[in-house]
């Protein structure tokens, strides 16, 4: 199991070297591991259908409560069917759409790895890991989609899709992290099972809130699916692969998998239900104003996360069916017609549909296999699509809040969705041949197979409904629902509501797709008026503002000068240590000079006034005989007071530094008054200050004992344990020797340094 | 004492902001003397009862210095000297290719 | 850097290997009595110093059998290695490890982990001491006008 996870990156890592390897064959011998993860994960699909969700279990952070497990119920395994088997036709269709790329190597490794990530996030079953995988893919996708990064366009593009979904992952992580604070867990099995407790917390609606933000994001819905749209600068493998099969739905994902822990929530329901629905017409609406193959189905995507997302909302049992058949179909129809829009893009040069037109004869494989995968997503009978759709309808009439918006949404987005299937299959293979860039033939077999296979796909679970019904759809339910539910899926229910509401939309877009070259220009203009007022319009602002607030900060925190930095420290330091010393101790001021002898007075004294004399003096020597006394001061302090170790060390290191400064300082220019009298005066107050505090602090400590010395132990072994009768040094090289041993590769360290900087000047390699 | 380390530390601080880099590096002596002499204060000072066990006894008499803060202030007097040294060398060179010890005046010259 | 002092001089002959023992004294005594291997490191770099300013940094320099890298190199590695036996008993690392070894007659030889380690420190502090103070003596000598370049 977890072999199956890190696979992908094993493989990922490998990629570079298996690419000259295998030459033009690359594809096909990559997409044997995700076939392979296909194989495995479908064969636990009997075992899952019959006996429910199990957890593998791996332990990680087991100090932390993070753990590695993996749950597997028919939500997840779902997933992992979808990823594996959809990575397999892309990995395969990618070695034909990059044939000859400079780049194939690096873009294997990076697919693998967002294969590998999206594996994990929907395997996982702890929500830390979750978590982890969730950022991972939104950072492999930053670079797939930046993988022509010479590209400004993709580069901003990237840009946008990874700082849209970081900020919702960012959300996502506290509301994950106040999740599990609440819950006592981050585990997901338990979760799901204290749903009542949750929706009691009084931080429920905060973390619905922070967990919505992140899905919301990463699923694109309204107004934050500026991004997905420009994510299609990304080549169309990826385009099919992240941004409609599988990592945008890493939001719907998680949705779905918390749903029985929060879909009893009126607010849950709501905020599902009002965001999915809008976003659902937006999206459909907005691929009627476009041209671009891959934009309007990148807007159709939009469409179907926002209908999953609402039927979440819904969360009736039909729901949460038309959920997993929506979710099953759209991943094969949208994965195939991708393809085939990278078909059509790499075969004719250009992505406007306007500009194609009677590529059938030329191409009849794609064109056959685009109108069998278009006809799903318009949701005709009798494919997969359709029985979706007609869920979809029917769990729309049983929706618990806002019914009728929704129904007027679901209708008008059918429409729209009708009209861009209807786009899609007939315009470029219809018609005149129109002349395009490049000289259009059929597809290589690599690039082929997955629509081939995908469409077909749709077709025939469309017709043998009982395949999907108990192996796939029926645990799906049981997962998100929370209970399990019977499930029997057909294509023909009787004349009912949703089969004449489909009938209205039938009508109603075929008459707007008669129209449509007509109607499209108009619609245009529409989306110049979004682009300057609409969410990525607002996108761009807070960009703008950010940057000119780092300007400005870096101005005025940064400035360059040291003297400010260290004014700031210094007085944020002492301030804070000010501050909780008077709120916590009050001023004590003592002086306590009981024992105190003549020959203290006189070290004491001369201390003040060496210090005094080495910082005012002006002459660098006066300076370094004054930190000579100084340090010999010091010295004698430690002698006086029971430290003879301290003492004789501090004699000899000060030797040896007055010997280094006399060796260095006299070669740096001599004192300089550098600062005006106001500085000097400002900088006198903030040190005196400094210095209050610190004896303020001394004199509170020394009268103050929170805790218990560790010394009396040092003292007590330091015979029995360290056979040592000087305790300093048996703490220095028995009971704390690994410190020891830090420090002397800290000096060896800085000797390294001062021996480079003065033995390797840049002017002797300039002679060499 | 704690008005000694006081004053140490007021000098150090002092010194650190001035412009000059010679007077930062003096500065910086002054703070560690400051502060080693800090952590032997705070520890609580002991006349004439070094922390030594005489020969032949497992434990020192009833009242000895405390050792612990000791070891660490020469950790720390060595350490200092690296840094020290460390420092020196390092804007002795910064001198050389900047041609100045003015810190105002360096901060225009990253590249 | 070099004094021509005559007193110096003298007094540098027979100084420095005097305080060079001495510091080898202090290294040994360090587990019972003040000393121990910072201590001892600094005496023998001190003695050194007064060394390379009586007769020069060449004549210093000759007077090493190892280079100071060398010498902290292998302090290093006798720290780390004194770290070693502990390891191999199950114990932590630097987990202290003691042997009695009897000599000829009374006495008993306490060779011991912790006294490796303090070797370790007593020569890794003498090269870097000697690393800095070298390289800084060499470096004058290379630019005698000390203004830079």
């Amino acid at each position: 199991m977890l072999l199956a996870v890190l696979s992908g990156f094993l493989l990922a890592i490998a990629a570079p070297w298996l690419c000259p390897l295998f030459k033009d064959r690359v594809g096909w011998f990559m997409a044997l591991l995700p076939a392979s993860l296909f194989l495995y994960f479908a064969s636990m699909l009997p075992e899952v259908a019959a006996h429910g969700p199990q957890v593998v279990e791996y332990s990680w952070f087991p100090a932390l409560g993070i753990t590695l497990n993996f749950l597997i119920d028919g939500l997840s395994l779902m997933f992992a069917l979808l990823i594996s088997g959809i990575g397999t036709f892309i990995l395969i269709y990618a070695g034909g759409y990059l044939k000859g790329h400079p780049d194939l190597a690096r873009f294997y490794v990076l697919i693998l790895s967002f294969m590998a990530s999206m594996m994990g996030l929907v395997l996982s079953e702890n929500l830390i890991t979750l978590f982890v995988f969730w950022e991972l893919t939104s950072i492999t996708s930053y670079l797939l989609i930046g993988f022509n990064h010479e590209d400004p366009a993709a580069r901003r593009s990237a840009l946008q899709g990874l700082f849209v979904t970081v900020a919702g992952g960012l959300a996502l992580l506290a509301g994950l992290i106040m999740l599990g604070t609440v819950a006592g867990t981050y585990s997901l099995s338990e979760i799901l099972n204290s749903g009542e407790a949750l929706q009691d917390h009084g931080l429920f609606t905060a973390i619905l809130l922070c967990i919505l933000a992140g899905c919301f994001t990463k699923s694109a819905q309204v107004p934050l699916h500026f991004w997905l749209p420009n994510a299609m600068a990304a080549p169309t493998p990826v385009s099919a692969y992240l941004h409609s099969a599988t990592m945008v739905k890493a939001g719907v994902y998680l949705l779905a998998r918390l749903n029985p822990a929060f879909g009893e929530a009126e607010l849950w329901t709501l905020m599902l239900c009002l965001f999915g629905g809008l976003t659902m017409f937006t999206g459909a609406f907005m691929a009627l104003t476009h041209t671009g193959l891959k934009k309007m189905l990148a807007y159709s995507t939009i469409m179907a996360l926002g209908t999953l997302v609402m039927l979440i909302g819904i969360g009736t049992p039909t729901a949460m069916i038309a959920f997993a058949c929506f979710l099953f179909g759209h991943s094969l129809y949208k994965g195939a017609l991708f393809m085939v829009a990278g078909i059509l893009d790499h075969e004719t040069g250009t992505k406007d549909v306007a500009a194609m037109g009677g590529l059938r004869g030329l191409m009849p494989y794609t064109a056959i296999f685009a109108a069998i995968a278009a006809l799903s997503l318009a949701g005709l009978p009798p494919l997969f699509g359709f029985v979706a759709k007609e869920l979809m309808l029917e769990a729309v009439l049983e929706a618990p809040l806002l019914q009728n918006l929704l129904l007027v949404l679901a209708v008008g987005a059918g429409v729209c969705v009708m009209v861009v299937a209807a786009v899609i299959a007939i315009k470029p293979f219809y018609g005149p041949l129109k002349p395009t860039p490049k000289d259009p033939h059929e597809a290589p077999p690599s690039m082929l197979a997955g629509p081939v296979v995908l469409a077909t796909l749709s077709l025939l679970f469309g017709l043998l409904l009982f395949i999907p019904e108990s192996l796939l759809i029926e645990p799906v339910v049981a997962a998100v629902y929370g209970e399990p539910v019977a499930v029997s899926l057909s294509l023909w229910h009787g004349i009912n509501l949703p089969l004449m509401l489909s009938g209205l939309v039938l009508l109603l877009g075929i008459g707007v797709f008669l129209f449509w070259s007509r109607i499209q220009p108009q619609i245009a203009i529409l989306r110049e008026f979004l682009g300057r007022f609409g969410p990525e319009a607002g996108y761009f602002k807070i960009m703008e503002g950010l940057t000119k607030g780092a300007t400005w900060q870096t101005s005025v925190l940064q400035n360059g000068k040291m003297g400010n930095y260290m004014i700031v420290l210094v007085l944020t330091t002492f301030m804070l240590t000010g501050y909780t010393l008077m709120e916590r101790q009050g001023l004590r001021l003592w002086l306590d000079l009981g024992g105190s002898q003549v020959h203290e007075w006189m070290v004491a004294v001369l201390l003040v006034m060496a210090g005094g004399v080495a910082s005012l003096t002006s002459s660098r020597l006066g300076a370094v005989a004054s930190m000579g006394v100084l340090g010999f001061s010091v010295a004698l302090v430690f002698i006086l007071f029971s430290a003879p170790d301290l003492g004789i060390t501090q004699v000899l290191v000060e030797t040896l530094t007055v010997i280094l400064l006399v060796l260095v300082l006299f070669r740096l220019p001599g004192f300089v008054r550098l600062s005006s009298t106001y500085e000097r005066v400002r900088d006198a107050v903030v040190a005196l200050f400094a210095g209050a505090v610190v004896t303020l602090l001394v004199l509170a400590v020394i009268e103050i004992q929170y805790f218990e010395s560790i010394s009396a132990f040092h003292i007590e072994n330091s015979v029995t344990l360290g056979y040592g009768r000087n305790i300093v040094n048996v703490i220095l090289v028995d009971f704390r020797a690994l410190d020891t041993l830090g420090e002397i590769f800290v000096l060896a360290l800085a000797a390294i340094g001062v021996y480079s900087m003065i033995k390797f000047r840049p002017e002797a390699k300039e002679k060499s | 004492m704690a008005y000694v380390v006081g004053a140490l530390f007021a000098a150090a601080i002092y010194m650190m902001l001035r412009r000059s880099i010679v007077k930062l590096v003096i500065g910086l002596m002054l703070l560690t003397n400051a502060a080693n002499l800090l952590v032997f204060v705070v520890a609580g000072m002991t006349r004439g009862a070094p922390p030594l066990i005489a020969e032949g006894a497992s434990v020192p008499g009833a009242l000895v210095a405390d050792p612990l803060p000791q070891a660490l202030i020469l950790t720390a007097i060595v350490i200092a000297f690296g840094v020290l040294a460390f420092s020196v060398v390092l804007i002795h060179r910064a001198y050389e290719v900047v041609g100045t010890d003015d810190l105002d005046q360096m901060k225009d010259t990253d590249t | 850097m070099k004094s021509n002092t005559l007193i110096l001089q003298t007094a540098a002959i027979y100084i420095t290997p005097l305080q060079l023992l001495f510091s080898v004294f202090l290294l040994l005594r360090g587990h019972d009595e003040p000393g121990g291997g910072f201590i001892a490191g600094l005496m023998a770099s001190s003695a050194f110093v007064l060394y390379m300013f009586s007769y020069g940094v060449t004549a210093t320099r000759n007077l090493f059998k190892i280079v100071p890298v060398d010498m902290l190199a292998l302090g290093l590695i006798l720290g780390m290695i004194s770290g070693l036996p502990a390891m191999f008993l199950g114990q932590p690392f630097l987990q202290a490890q003691w042997w009695d070894i009897p000599l000829l007659g009374d006495a008993t030889l306490k060779l011991s982990t912790p006294l490796i380690f303090d070797i370790g420190v007593y020569l890794a502090v003498i090269g870097t001491t000697l690393m800095i103070v070298v390289a800084l003596m060499e470096s004058e000598t290379d630019h005698p006008s000390g203004n830079g370049d």
